[in-house]
């Protein structure tokens, strides 16, 4: 059901919602936590997509902020969607005017009580997450560096301005990967005495990977570019050569062992809905995160050694 | 991190599945604190017996995809299928195939089963073949070679246990069962075999199967699979129980009355006739999934997660299981008759195709039990078990006394019956909890009311399938959720005077089908006092 208020208030709101789910008989029960999403007007349906679909394996409340017309008078108008594609409760708000810029103080009463809170922004992010009034009221605080125009320069902000329960999507893309490197080196192996990562430019995940290689290595692991799509190679050098994990198509990989047949591997990208839901496992700050984002080498941006070919 | 990143390390650890689970020095990428990481099993071959069996296909093939598909499977994974066919490699891959697209509870990827297919191997042959097993040894060894698969295999026994002894003995004769010395990086290749219920059909047959596969392989590399604790609402009795403050303190006989653990089926015995006359629901359900569970909801707190303090804690409350002085009273058992279940005319068990007329044998069983402990003393535990009752559901129902004094005239409280915990295991797996509570209006009137939590993981890739998560543990190597050879003999020691005085002195009463068992197990419940929760 959908339920439209216009010029409305957090307490006619909250009102509609218990009519709504007294008419629907209990729907709220069982909500693990309350999701703001911050978007825009063109953003907002995917992103609301995306975290119905997380909330079936996270039966949330979803509040999703939209600021519109800046120069208007405040108003707020609220969308309430209850009973409909996923087992939880959507609020979509529209603030205009100054509103916009007082969100916290239509999000805040809207809040479940007791569970935790988790702040995504799908589009832009505000430079330190956890100033940002909508921020603040998260525990969790999920970016995406790859949406921004210069997703290296975003990551550099957002270790410069990291506290504790920051998180971003460039390094949940890199979990697959990194299981899959992690998976690699289970088997008996010589010593990786460096790596090396390719991926296209401005591909966040492969700058993580890179960092969180060369720390748990100890040992040099360069970024080069690619063509992509996405992250294309990842490279382990060794005394007895080099164990490679190659992926051309953006959902095969290849594993080459020095003196063994190639093994392929399936490695497909995930949508939006599966990162939020990973994000969304587990809400303590990520300590692993935290200190590749801090060992990141992202001071030289441009310069890139290249590629003329794909990796092999 | 301070350990230098060599290729070569100390000794192999005692138990190898912990490299996979993250604690292994010779791999600086796994770290405990990386939570998003999952546990990824270390390179394996899986050998399969019983591939053209109704459990491989419905279950264990599509497990396998499940697991590959999240990315639970390392690279290089093979699986080996063992079959009286006239199949090459490609027959089996397109059986994996089509009992994977039917089965699998993720959605098909090309490319996901492309990766699989290709560690996909096929050896014909009889069980008595010694010809037939060394090709199958000869094949595992070459997938080491191609695949990296570091000489670790898992023997997955997916046939009737009346072939146990023939193929390990073949398993030792082959030389397949024999890790054979550390590898030149230190680490011991291991063997594993899983097995499946039934355990024996009384104490002495369950010793006796356990005594053909002890003879080959170790105690600590058999696996023996009880479905229902690779559930997740099952682990979640742990959580519940010990992570919360507010439960520990009442789950005692200071606040609980009783306790009730049921698994019912809507279904009849189906196709299975022959494994079922003779066995019953009592050996088939209760001997192992219900005494699982009364273990679990009635143990004292382990002092770890591992499995041998686990373990330890189940037998302890095992051995302390007793039965009623008079089974005839404390126990009831029946056979469904023909009529209507579910809106359907059915058939009666003893008109069932395979099931003698004068069959003897329980399609419901109820017993009731006490455990013997200082926690425990005089809360009665009653575990039943059904076919064609009124509808599937399994559960635990902790019933908590009434409340000493209530300060309300009679007629208010009319209608408030005891307090109840409720953890269901399936098919809505959530946790209920039943309460008092004020009827709105200016009269008091305390009515029970539900409270229930559902968590909605049942319905996505997070939340596996109980097999995925067993099989996965198996390659892992990681034995809690297993029960252990102790705990199989301590149940059919629970259960075997019940059998015995079931054979001598009664003969199943006819319930109809469609409800909730025979009378003679309301009347047991009656005589206390108390009543089944309606199914
Ligand atoms: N199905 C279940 O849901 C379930 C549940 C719990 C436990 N289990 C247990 O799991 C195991 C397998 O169950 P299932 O239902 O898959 O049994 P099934 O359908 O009867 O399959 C048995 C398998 O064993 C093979 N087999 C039997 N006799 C053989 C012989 N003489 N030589 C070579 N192969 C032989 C069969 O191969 P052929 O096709 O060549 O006959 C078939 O692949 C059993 O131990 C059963 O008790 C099953």
């Amino acid at each position: 059901m959908t339920i439209d208020l216009t010029d409305t208030t957090t307490g006619a709101i909250d009102h509609a919602l218990n009519e709504a789910r007294r008419r629907l008989g209990g729907m709220t029960l069982g909500m693990v936590l309350t999701l703001i999403v911050v978007t825009d007007e063109a953003a907002q349906y995917d992103a609301i997509r995306a975290a119905n679909q997380a909330a079936r394996e996270h039966p949330c409340r979803i509040l999703a902020v939209i600021a519109r017309k800046p120069k208007a008078d405040s108003r707020l108008d609220a969308e309430i969607r209850v009973g409909e594609s996923s087992p939880g409760e959507t609020i979509v708000l529209r603030m205009y005017g100054p509103l916009g810029q007082h969100a916290d103080s239509v999000v805040a009463p809207l809040l479940v009580p007791d569970v935790p809170v988790v702040t995504w922004w799908p589009d832009e992010a505000p430079e330190i997450p956890a100033r940002h009034p909508l921020g603040a009221l998260a525990q969790r605080r999920v970016t995406d560096t790859a949406a921004a125009e210069s997703p290296r320069a975003m990551l550099a902000n957002l270790a410069a301005g990291y506290r504790p329960g920051d998180t971003d999507f460039g390094w949940t893309r890199a979990t697959p990967w990194r299981s899959l490197l992690a998976a690699t080196l289970d088997q008996p192996h010589p010593p990786v005495t460096a790596g090396e990562i390719a991926a296209e430019e401005g591909n966040p995940a492969a700058d993580l990977i890179a960092a969180w290689l060369s720390l748990r290595l100890s040992a040099p692991v360069s970024r080069t570019v690619s063509a992509g799509p996405g992250i294309t190679a990842a490279v382990f050098t060794t005394p007895e050569g080099d164990i490679k994990i190659t992926r051309a198509d953006g959902r095969t990989a290849t594993l080459a062992w020095p003196g063994r047949t190639d093994r392929m591997v399936a490695l497909h990208r995930r949508d939006t809905a599966e990162l939020l839901a990973e994000e969304l496992r587990r809400l303590d700050p990520d300590e692993v995160y935290a200190e590749t984002l801090e060992h990141a080498d992202l001071s030289a941006p441009a310069e890139l050694p290249r590629r003329t070919n794909a990796p092999a | 991190m301070d350990v230098p990143n060599a290729g070569t390390r100390g000794p192999a650890p005692a138990n190898p599945g912990v490299i996979a689970a993250g604690l292994d020095p010779a791999n600086p990428l796994r770290d405990p604190r990386d939570r998003r990481i999952p546990r990824v099993a270390g390179p394996c071959v899986m050998v399969m017996f019983g591939v053209t069996g109704d459990l491989a296909r419905k279950k264990l093939m599509p497990a396998l995809y499940d697991l590959a598909n999240r990315g639970l499977l390392p690279p290089g994974f093979s699986l080996v299928g063992f079959a009286r066919r006239d199949w090459e490699h490609e027959d089996f891959a397109q059986v994996t195939y089509e009992a994977v697209k039917e089965h699998a509870r993720t959605p098909f990827r090309e490319t996901v089963w492309q990766q699989l297919s290709e560690g996909v191997r096929f050896v014909p042959g009889e069980f008595t073949d010694d010809e037939a097993f060394d090709q199958l040894a000869e094949t595992v060894r070459q997938l080491d070679h191609e695949r990296g698969t570091g000489g670790n295999y898992a023997f997955y026994l997916s046939i009737p246990p009346k072939f146990f002894s023939t193929v390990v003995q073949q398993l030792k004769r082959s030389g397949l069962s024999d890790p054979g010395p550390a590898g030149p990086d230190g680490r011991t290749p291991w063997r594993r075999v899983v097995i499946e219920k039934p355990f024996g059909r009384d104490l002495a047959t369950a010793k006796e199967l356990n005594d053909v596969v002890d003879a080959v392989f170790p105690a600590h590399s058999v696996f023996r699979i009880d479905h229902y604790l690779g559930k997740e609402t099952v682990q979640n009795i742990l959580a519940l129980r010990f992570a919360n403050t507010l439960y520990e303190p009442i789950w005692n006989r200071s606040y609980v009355d009783h306790v009730q653990i049921t698994m019912s089926e809507d279904i009849g015995i189906g196709g299975r006739a022959g494994y079922y006359d003779g066995i019953g629901a009592a050996r088939d359900v209760i001997q192992n999934h219900l005494l699982q569970l009364l273990a679990l909801t009635a143990m004292e707190e382990p002092v770890s997660f591992d499995a041998d303090s686990l373990r330890q804690e189940k037998e302890k409350v095992l051995s302390a299981v007793r039965l009623p002085a008079d089974l005839a009273l404390g126990t009831a058992r029946g056979q469904y008759a023909a009529g209507w279940q579910g809106g359907r005319q059915v058939t009666g068990f003893l008109e069932e195709d395979g099931i003698p007329a004068d069959s003897r044998t329980e399609t419901y069983a109820a017993i009731k039990l006490s455990v013997d402990t200082r926690r425990w003393a005089g809360v009665p535990f009653y575990v039943r078990t059904g076919k064609r009752l009124t509808r599937r559901m399994t559960e635990i129902a902790l019933i908590f006394q009434a409340a000493p004094h209530l300060p309300f005239a009679a007629t208010d409280t009319k209608e408030l019956g005891k307090n109840a915990l409720v953890i269901r295991v399936q098919p809505d797996e959530g946790v209920t909890l039943r309460f008092g509570s004020k009827v709105p209006g200016s009269a008091m009137e305390v009515r029970d009311v539900n409270m229930d939590f559902a968590y909605g993981e049942s319905f996505t890739e997070a939340s596996p399938e109980a097999y995925e998560r067993l099989i996965l543990d198996v390659l892992i190597g990681d034995p809690p959720l297993f029960p252990r050879q102790e705990e199989v003999e301590l149940s059919w020691r629970i259960l075997d005077p019940v059998e015995q005085f079931w054979a001598e002195n009664t003969k199943p009463e006819q319930y109809a089908s469609g409800g909730a068992g025979p009378a003679s197990a309301d009347a047991l419940m009656g005589r206390d006092g108390r009543a089944w929760r309606r199914l």
